[in-house]
Order: structure tokens, then sequence, then C-alpha cells
């Protein structure tokens, strides 16, 4: 028989509980236990960040680390950005600035592009344009549509920073 | 695909070891090279697992008299965002933000990237010019038994270690480095983001009195370890830096490499790139000195 642990952790807010084989991965366990489709398996080896979701404060290919770890943790995913209460301001603006193609990469460039804006907590530093590639450099578009997300997230840390 | 029949999530040193000494076992961290090794049919997990994410004590990076340690379990972006490294020791902060991705950055382990044993490991680079030592933890006679061993002594092939499968790597050691000290990082690839370098260079040392002292020279992906250049390191020792010295530097180096053809590039190009990079370093070397000076 397949070994199973039992985990609890927070999931995009709310305490859930699971039991999961030691070798699965989190990307696996949140797209089959819980039908959070959003994030994607695309290259399985970390090159591409489709599967990009956040634990505790730091995001994370998902389809590298294990389900185990998700333990005691807290993970968001794109479900969890804007949740109910609609689009997050980081989701409207790639709406807004057409920056979503096929939209295959799309959780997973969203999750991190709010992680690099969050990141920078030196508000007299306002994060330039390379700034920004620099912080999704771990996350690939095959429709390369890179110019559109720059801007959105340009736009975004604008709005931020005026509000 | 292989049964797993044992999972243990120790939480201190003592436990792991203790657990290591039953029989073979896969250790499991961050997961960043694990997870593809295993999905690509490289590694097999063994029956028995050891997560380790939870031994505390291998976390974080402190400084006692001089001498600097690093957790195994330290992130490569602990790394990247420490204080401590940035003013003290910059090339090891410099190597991490080359390391992959973000995302990677925030998973991967110091220990991870040592045992993993690639001869292109990023973090190996700095950490050879720093002399820095491993430590190596096992349970032996009901005790915990520690040995130190110096990190050029660690490598012995492409993904080969000495570490013992009763043995774990819990920190990296090395002592702060002399006045004068001054060490670079370069990296080549077609892109600067998750790229397995074609060639890594370290180089450091020290100007004295208009002689180069402590040199090191540490590259990566150019033979089946991350590689110490002792050779090249003989050619500089006690030498004013002018072209001459640079010539002999360049050919020394070029001799010294044993870089192999593959996929990211030809024997041929390493061998070049590395002579390229010791003549680059040494200008950086002599940049940054002269604006010191």
């Amino acid at each position: 028989m397949q070994l199973e642990i039992e985990i609890k952790f927070s999931l995009n807010g709310r305490m859930v509980q699971t039991k999961v084989p030691p070798t699965m991965t989190t990307l696996v366990m949140l797209r089959e236990n819980f039908d959070l489709t959003g994030g994607k398996l695309a290259c399985g080896e970390g090159e591409c960040g489709a599967c990009t979701v956040k634990i505790d404060d730091r995001t994370i290919n998902s389809c590298l680390m294990f389900a185990v770890d998700c333990d005691g943790r807290e993970v968001q995913t794109i479900e969890g950005l804007g949740g109910v209460a609609g689009l997050e301001i980081m989701q409207q603006a790639f709406v807004d600035h057409g920056a979503i193609q096929c939209g295959y990469c799309m959780p997973g460039m969203i999750m991190q592009a709010r992680y690099v804006v969050d990141q920078n907590t030196d508000k007299s530093h306002q994060l330039s344009r390379d700034d920004i590639a620099r912080g999704l450099e771990g996350n690939v578009c095959r429709c390369s549509g890179y110019t559109k997300v720059v801007d959105a997230v340009a736009a975004v840390i604008l709005d931020e920073a005026s509000a | 695909m292989i049964n797993i029949e044992n999972y243990h999530r120790p939480s201190s040193i003592s436990e792991a070891v203790q657990l290591l000494q039953q029989g073979e076992a896969t250790i499991v961290a961050g997961g960043t090279d694990l997870t593809p090794q295993i999905e690509a049919g490289a590694r097999q997990f063994e029956s028995t697992l050891i997560n380790i994410q939870r031994v505390e004590e291998m976390r974080g990076i402190s400084v006692t008299s001089g001498r600097y340690r690093i957790g195994g379990l330290t992130t490569v972006t602990d790394i990247l965002e420490s204080t401590t490294l940035a003013a003290d020791i910059p090339v090891l902060v410099e190597a991490a933000d080359h390391f992959a991705s973000p995302q990677i950055r925030n998973a991967a382990t110091l220990a991870g990237n040592l045992c993993n044993a690639s001869p292109a490991g990023d973090m190996c680079i700095p950490l050879l010019l720093l002399d820095a030592q491993v430590e190596l933890v096992s349970w032996i006679d009901e005790s915990v038994s520690t040995r130190r061993l110096a990190l050029c002594d660690f490598f012995i092939g492409p993904g080969k270690t000495v570490l013992q499968k009763n043995e774990l790597l819990t920190a990296v050691e090395f002592k702060q480095p002399v006045a004068g000290f001054s060490a670079s990082f370069q990296k080549s690839g077609p892109r600067p983001a998750l790229e397995i370098s074609t060639v890594a260079m370290g180089f450091a040392g020290v100007l004295e009195a208009g002689v180069l002292r402590g040199v090191r020279i540490a590259i990566g992906a150019v033979a089946p370890t991350p590689l110490r250049a002792t050779a090249t390191e003989l050619v500089l020792e006690g030498r004013s830096l002018n072209e001459s010295a640079i010539a002999q530097a360049v050919e020394a180096v070029q001799e010294e490499v044993k870089p192999i053809d593959d996929v990211r590039a030809s024997a041929w190009y390493r061998t070049h790139l590395s002579g390229v990079y010791i003549r680059r370093a040494l200008a950086l070397f002599q940049g940054v000195t002269a604006h010191a000076a």
C-alpha cells in the first residue's frame, strides 16, 4: 500500500487538511486534491515558472516542492489572489494591458509579478523595467509577449506608489 | 517506481543522523535538483525518505570570532539577502544573484547545491575562493560525530562527493578573508537567468606592495568537479600584474582546464572562455585594487 502522510496548512486563507504520498509535488496536490488548476505543469524542472505559488512569504516552483512540506505553512495560489471579491489589481492590469495571450503561463507569471512588487519594500527605490524583467526571469511565456507583461507590472507599481 | 516504505521528518541533526545510520535513505530538502533528476530517471528514491526541512539548527548565517558559518539548509535567497555577507563577502552574494531564478533561489539550499556536485554548481566557486570547509555529521558509537573537510577535497566527480551514506552536510564554514582581499565572480551562458554555466570563474587575491598574494582561482564547468586552478594560481603568486604575468596566466589556465564537449558548449570554446575570463578577472582586480590604493 502506498504510504500517505497527513498534512494541515492554510490554503488561500483557509485551514485545510489532506493526505499525500511523500513524493507528491505541491503542484499535483493543489490540482488533484484541491481542484486548484490555475498553476500549470509545463516544464516540470523549474525552468518556466508556470507552476509558481507563494509559500509563506516566498514564491517557489510548486512542481519541484514536495507537498508534505506545505504542512503548517501558508500557501497562496492564483485562485487566492483576488478570490471571490474579483480580480486583484495585478490580474486586472494584465487584462487591461493585453498582457495575456494563450494564458497558460499567466497564473505563475502574475503570482511572481505580485511577489516582485511586494518584495520591494524600499519606497525610495521604484522598480525599473529592468528590475521587473529580472524579477520575472524565472517565468517563461512561449507566446513571448513580455513587453506588455512589463507594461502591466510597471502600471501597478505606479498605481500603488500614488495610492 | 519505488515504493516508499518509511518517511521521516527529523527536527534535529542528532535525530537525522541516527535515522541515516539505520540504512540507505534519500535525503530530501528543497527538491529543486532532486525532483527533476527523479523525473528524468537519472536518480531513484530509496525506500526510506528523510525530509530534513525541519532541522532548524541547519539554517542561517552566523559569525563567531571571525569565522563564518552558513547552515546547510540556508537558501540561496537567504545568502542573497544577507546584509552581513553583502558587507563582508560580496562575492558570495554576487554568485547567489546569478543563481537560477527567484523561485529556485527561494527553495534551493546551499547543502543541496554542494551535495549535488554539479561541475557547474555556482555556489561552489566563491566558497572555493574562501577556502571553505564542509561540516559532515554522522552517528557513530551512540553519539554525534563531526568531521570537517576542505571543500576542494569534497568533490570527486560529476554528481560524486566523499560524503558517506551515513553522513549529513550540516554547514559550510570559512574564515574572514585577510585585509585587502578582493574577489570576483563571472559566469557565462546564452541568457542570464536559469543558465547552467558554460564557464564560471572566481578569482581572489590581495595586492601587497604591488605584487599578488593569496591568489585563488576557482572555475566551474571545465572539469569533472568545480576546479581550483592551483597551477595557474602559482603562476600569479608573488607576481606584479603586468602583461607578461597576465599572458602566462591565460596560457596556464587554458592548459589546466579539462572541459568536455556537451550541449552547452564545446571543449574548445570553454578553454577559450577560461582565458578570456582570467584576463577579465585580473583587469577587474587591478581596477578595484588601484581604486582602493
